[in-house]
């Protein structure tokens, strides 16, 4: 599994790429745990760019959840964008759909998470 | 073995089929006939069987009671949930008062559901009836004796005229218990409870109810899976979603769809049969976890196929 990262305005959005099996769950957790001090990044949310995850077991989404509760208890956000068709399917398995802001893409999530960081998103974009 | 019976599959609290209830799905079936003339009564019951279950039967819901059937004289079960009651009607109904049979119970552990069934099991009243209940807690007796007690109930434990014998097994080691191989493996639940590994000849059946997988500890995990190995089929707890599993009801003891696939598919298991539905589950609910179920066995396919099915009260498995 591959791990980038980057901050725009006061949201984080990570990348994680590849296959999130039980073995890649534990690098995911220790790649996302950095970024969920959130009080000392000095963000208010973080987006989980899914756009190049193809598969997510039990334990990575067990991952997904434990920042969740992380960032919440600090009062920020969490959302995952541009989930891949058999991704999505795992999500809604799961319910995970139920507990977790889900949103088609990137620039979607941060529309709702912060204007500052859709700003820069585009600014970029163009 | 030849073959598993389920007589109850619900877990936490029985639950009933409504007037409501039977009449929504008269309303799909009559809809699935309309316009439609039936030959014959075989051809009426081929519709019926292709309406599926949530429309033409239930999945029940009597409490856990699974009766695996060895090929030998003695019964042989698992828990002892409401779904012991009918199925004691039939042993009386089979074999008389008159004829002494042996019933084998292990027992998960001793939730209210899992032991409600036993004051209405009624070869448990009649003298000469052999029943041997096994597990792993030590206050197994007093948990029997105790629901039967005034005030909860009216016929006191020691009025019950069957020759009845608790005997305590310990995990690790292997019993020989009617012709079976029985090994049980203590599981994450409150009070904890009991997994069983029955094999006999060369069928191996695991029943793993009120049991929270968690697959954090890889340690953990291993021994589950060296416990479900190549088993036929795996009688799974997947009373809850995985997100309800890992977040609001975490800790609350039981298990989902989604770790039971994974589960088996590392112990390459053959078959996964969901277990202990929730009783908040309606007919058409328990069908969509079992149709999405086979979907993530799909997803996550590797090897051969895990066969994937829903248990429902008076489900028989073939071995």
């Amino acid at each position: 599994m591959q791990f980038s990262s980057q901050r725009l305005a006061d949201v984080v959005v990570a990348v994680p790429a590849g296959q999130i099996d039980h073995p890649n769950a534990e690098r995911l957790e220790q790649a996302l745990a950095p970024i969920l001090d959130a009080t000392s990044m000095g963000s208010s949310a973080l987006v989980l760019d899914f756009s190049r995850v193809e598969y997510i077991s039990s334990m990575g989404l067990r991952v997904l959840l434990m920042a969740a509760k992380q960032l919440r208890a600090q009062n920020a956000r969490i959302a995952v964008a541009a989930l891949q068709p058999v991704v999505k399917e795992i999500f809604g398995i799961a319910r995970f759909n139920h507990v977790l802001e889900v949103f088609p893409d990137v620039r979607a999530a941060l529309a709702q998470l912060s204007e500052e960081a859709l700003a820069a998103y585009d600014a970029r974009a163009t | 073995m030849r073959r598993i019976r389920f007589w109850g599959t619900r877990g936490s609290l029985p639950v009933a089929l409504t007037a409501s209830g039977v009449r929504e799905k008269l309303i799909k079936a009559l809809r699935a006939a309309s316009g439609r003339t039936f030959a014959s009564d075989d051809a009426l019951h081929a519709f019926v069987d292709g309406l599926g279950l949530p429309v033409s039967g239930s999945y029940g819901g009597h409490t856990s009671c699974v009766e695996i059937e060895t090929g030998g004289p003695e019964y042989v079960l698992c828990d002892l949930g409401t779904g012991v009651r009918p199925f004691g009607q039939k042993a009386m109904a089979r074999h008389g008062p008159a004829s002494p049979q042996t019933y084998h119970v292990f027992m998960s552990h001793v939730h209210w559901d899992h032991i409600m069934g036993f004051p209405f099991f009624t070869p448990a009243y009649i003298a000469g009836n052999r029943i041997r209940i096994y597990g792993g807690h030590a206050m197994l007796e007093e948990a029997f004796r105790r629901q039967q007690a005034a005030p909860s109930f009216p016929v006191d434990f020691a009025a019950l005229s069957a020759d009845i014998e608790f005997v305590h097994l310990e995990p690790g080691r292997q019993y020989d218990i009617a012709g079976l191989q029985v090994r049980l493996m203590l599981q994450r639940h409150s009070g904890d409870s009991y997994g069983y590994r029955f094999t006999g000849g060369d069928r191996t059946v695991i029943y793993t109810t009120d049991s929270e997988h968690k697959l954090e500890d890889p340690a953990e995990t291993a021994s589950y899976v060296d416990f479900f190995r190549d088993a036929d089929v795996v009688i799974f707890d997947a009373m809850f979603s995985l997100s309800d599993a890992i977040s609001v009801k975490a800790d609350w003891g039981h298990s989902s769809n989604i770790v039971g696939v994974e589960l088996c598919q590392l112990a390459a298991a053959r078959q996964l049969c969901l277990f202990h539905h929730e009783p908040i589950h309606g007919d058409d609910a328990i069908a969509r976890v079992l149709t999405e179920t086979r979907r993530y066995e799909e997803i996550t396919r590797t090897g051969k196929p895990l066969l994937v099915t829903a248990a429902y009260d008076g489900l028989e498995i073939e071995l």
